[in-house]
């Protein structure tokens, strides 16, 4: 069976480093692993996606509307865009924070009130304040990882692994906050 | 060893065991990842930047007929910049293995069409092979080497996005060490004048029908049998697309090779079946095909011409299967189109170019969005080097008056890629265009790839630097100014007195990329308890300026980097900059 979990955010959050932290530790599981990234234009501040697909054989990279098992949300308005991706029964963790597009910024558009109540009664929603314990771990910037850690607790892949996976793969200097923010999330 | 690896790195890995030496490329989306790879981890391999896609794919001919392995890539709309070589390379053939990597962009994710570049395979005669993911990718290289050189042909490796940039597992190989094969002078072979042509054109139509041969019997084609009474031909990410959607209720003729595609196989497979479909995205490459032999297939009349395919869709449209159910919030979901970067240098070029009602021809890079609200400035982007061109041709149109309301924005990049030969047609033939080079000192929208003008190469090392302003004046132009795009008074006044000359003129807009590690914003900008609410900086469109929701305007710090653009706007001094 395949598990098939989405990463989706405003360009520039990180949610790359996310995925690819998401998917060198499901390598060393075992499975057949796909990440689907997007890079280019998309990546200037526009929404961004990617998918990270394991199992004991994976084809396509990409994930459909309702084939999701966890939707991992950056942003508000960027999960209420992907509620439609989950699973039945599936699982959205999303950041409680809130940047504002082009369209509401000049007022063609407005931010809609209460997503994460709304998303709550329609889903399994863990809600979390991703900026404040990444702002607590060092760096407002750790924000993927602290979401990677509350994700990493919703797996059965143990602890051990993620934090081999982030070892080699954030920069040195910045392991210790990731670290720190890894475990925030974790022991959420 | 296995590994994780990006389609784009799957080729780069292949190239190197392959034994290539060299490689040359101008970045494009979604194909830059594999000569970045190139140069970050194959140090065995000589790799550049170059100028544009033509030039690339002539550095690498050249280091194919010189006897070494060689490869260029680009994206889909680099192939049309390349294809000059290409069409006559298909008659010179190749020496040493040549290989062309094109990346296709279905669904136009960082592009300005949706071209299908396996229509190129076919108009100039070389074979094209396409793999569906990343271990495909770095056999398939090899094997284009193989092909290359045994039919002594250059050989087209098309990906997509979808390939491009997905990761999946590659098992690692050791490099295959080559030896220069030799460079013996042969006029009658790479000499191509039309009695050299002619013998040529002879020698290209037997290969293609070798290769045509080859691929009714090649491992690159192959035929899996489920005892499904559905056929499907498929090839690329499509095959993989249809493989998750059907499942073992179809069989499959998964091509790898479709460019010359196999006849015999094809008309063998559709033969054992009642229904085939050929599921392709974009044109109807194969199906043409098919339908051209004489196999009854089902194609482009259930399947979309656009976009990208789904193995959803696939699933609905062969075996008329439901999506599953999904959760929907029954409210308006504002977009959210990608924008200018915070501190970006290109939002005070267009913050003034917008003032002064300007008409902007455009170009391609990061500085396409400044056609994006509330800056919507840009009236033009068609491809690399057209704002100088087109614009001259606006001018030549519209006359003398239309031309002091008209600019260029080129990037430095882009300028060096083809913009530099429009503006010497300005010179030449008498215009007085004002064309502004917007030097962020990187090529951005790629991902920060060194070029011509920033003074290193791909690795990093210091070369010499082509200066912008040397080269303006070289060709012609007198007037080159350079101006800072962030001090917006001296900007405006700049760009109002070059529109007023009655001859060609430069100003190159000067300010780094606000992404690259060299440039140090620190802090950042607050909007003081006085502000006036006169909402001049949200004419910026900058991410991190929004309405507070009371009349007003807020800062977002965790958007906002402190490069202080908001503070030169507003004209009562009311933003301040903190650390």
């Amino acid at each position: 069976m395949t598990k098939n979990i989405m990463i989706v955010g405003v360009g520039g959050q990180g949610t790359l480093l996310a995925s690819r932290i998401l998917g060198n530790t499901v390598i060393n599981e075992g499975y057949d692993v796909k990440v689907s990234e997007v890079h280019g234009m998309s990546q200037r501040g526009g929404s961004v996606v990617t998918y990270v697909k394991y199992g004991d054989a994976v084809y396509s990279p990409i994930i459909d509307r309702g084939e999701a098992d966890i939707i991992l949300a950056f942003e508000q308005l960027e999960a209420m865009r992907a509620l439609p991706y989950l699973k039945k029964g599936g699982k959205m963790i999303a950041n409680n924070q809130k940047i504002n597009p082009m369209p509401v910024i000049i007022g063609a558009a407005e931010y809609p009130e209460n997503i994460l109540d709304k998303i709550a009664k329609e889903v399994d929603l863990t809600a979390v304040d991703a900026l404040s314990l990444a702002e607590q771990a060092g760096n407002f910037k750790a924000v993927n990882v602290v979401l990677i850690g509350v994700m990493a607790k919703s797996t059965d892949i143990p602890y051990e692994n993620w934090i081999e996976t982030i070892k080699t793969t954030v920069p040195p200097k910045f392991l210790d906050v990731n670290l720190k923010a890894f475990d925030l999330g974790y022991n959420l | 060893m296995k590994k994780l690896l990006l389609g784009n790195a799957a080729v780069a890995r292949g190239a190197y065991e392959a034994g290539v030496r060299v490689v040359s490329s101008y970045p494009g989306t979604p194909s830059t990842e594999i000569t970045e790879e190139i140069a970050a981890s194959y140090p065995e391999v000589y790799c550049e930047w170059a100028p544009n896609e033509k030039v690339a794919g002539e550095v690498a001919i050249g280091a194919a007929i010189g006897g070494a392995r060689a490869m260029s890539c680009m994206k889909h709309v680099g192939l049309n910049v390349m294809a000059d070589p290409v069409f006559t390379m298909s008659y010179i053939g190749a020496n040493a293995g040549l290989v062309f990597c094109v990346a296709d962009d279905p669904g136009m994710h960082s592009s300005q069409n949706e071209q299908d570049s396996r229509h190129y395979a076919e108009a100039a005669k070389i074979t094209m092979l396409e793999p569906s993911d990343s271990a495909e990718c770095k056999q398939f290289t090899k094997i284009a080497y193989e092909l290359s050189e045994e039919y002594d042909t250059p050989v087209f490796l098309r990906l997509s996005t979808r390939v491009s940039h997905s990761q999946s597992m590659v098992e690692l190989e050791d490099r295959e060490e080559r030896e220069l094969l030799p460079y013996e002078k042969n006029i009658g072979k790479y000499v191509m004048m039309p009695g050299n042509a002619k013998k040529q054109h002879i020698v290209v139509e037997e290969r293609q029908a070798r290769l045509a041969e080859y691929a009714n019997t090649s491992p690159l084609n192959r035929v899996e049998d489920n005892g499904a009474k559905i056929g499907v031909i498929s090839s690329g990410i499509t095959y993989m697309y249809a493989k998750e959607a059907l499942g073992d209720k179809a069989d499959y003729l998964k091509l790898g090779m479709v460019y010359p595609l196999p006849e015999k196989l094809i008309k063998d497979f559709a033969a054992k079946h009642d229904k085939v479909y050929v599921i392709e995205e974009l044109d109807p490459f194969i199906e043409n095909f098919c339908r051209a032999a004489g196999v009854d297939v089902i194609g482009k009349e259930i399947f979309t011409l656009l976009g990208e395919y789904t193995p959803t869709m696939i699933k609905e449209a062969v075996l008329g299967e439901k999506a599953p159910d999904y959760c929907e919030l029954a409210e308006n979901i504002p977009m959210r189109p990608p924008v200018l970067c915070a501190g970006c240098p290109h939002r005070g070029t267009f913050y003034v170019l917008k003032k002064l009602g300007l008409v902007v021809a455009g170009d391609i890079g990061c500085y396409t969005l400044g056609a994006v609200a509330p800056l919507a400035s840009v009236d033009t982007t068609i491809c690399m080097g057209a704002s100088v061109s087109a614009a001259h041709g606006m001018a030549k149109a519209r006359g003398k008056d239309f031309n002091k309301k008209l600019v260029s924005v080129i990037g430095d990049s882009t300028f060096m890629h083809s913009g530099i030969t429009g503006l010497v047609d300005i010179v030449y033939n008498k215009g007085a265009n004002t064309v502004i080079i917007l030097d962020n000192s990187i090529t951005g929208m790629t991902g920060h790839q060194d070029n011509p003008t920033t003074g290193y190469t791909i690795r990093k090392e210091p070369t010499k630097q082509v200066n912008l302003i040397t080269l303006c004046k070289s060709v012609g132009v007198e007037r080159v100014v350079v101006a800072d795009p962030f001090d917006l008074k001296n900007f405006e006044q700049v760009v109002k007195a070059e529109l007023e000359a009655d001859e060609p003129s430069v100003i190159i807009a000067q300010r780094p990329c606000a992404l690259l590690k060299t440039v140090k914003y620190t802090g950042h900008c607050k909007i003081g308890e006085d502000c006036r609410k006169c909402k001049l900086c949200m004419k910026l469109g900058c991410p991190a300026i929004s309405e507070d929701g009371a009349g007003g305007v807020k800062i977002d710090v965790t958007q906002c980097n402190g490069c202080g653009l908001c503070v030169n706007v507003c004209p009562f001094g009311c933003i301040k900059k903190e650390d």
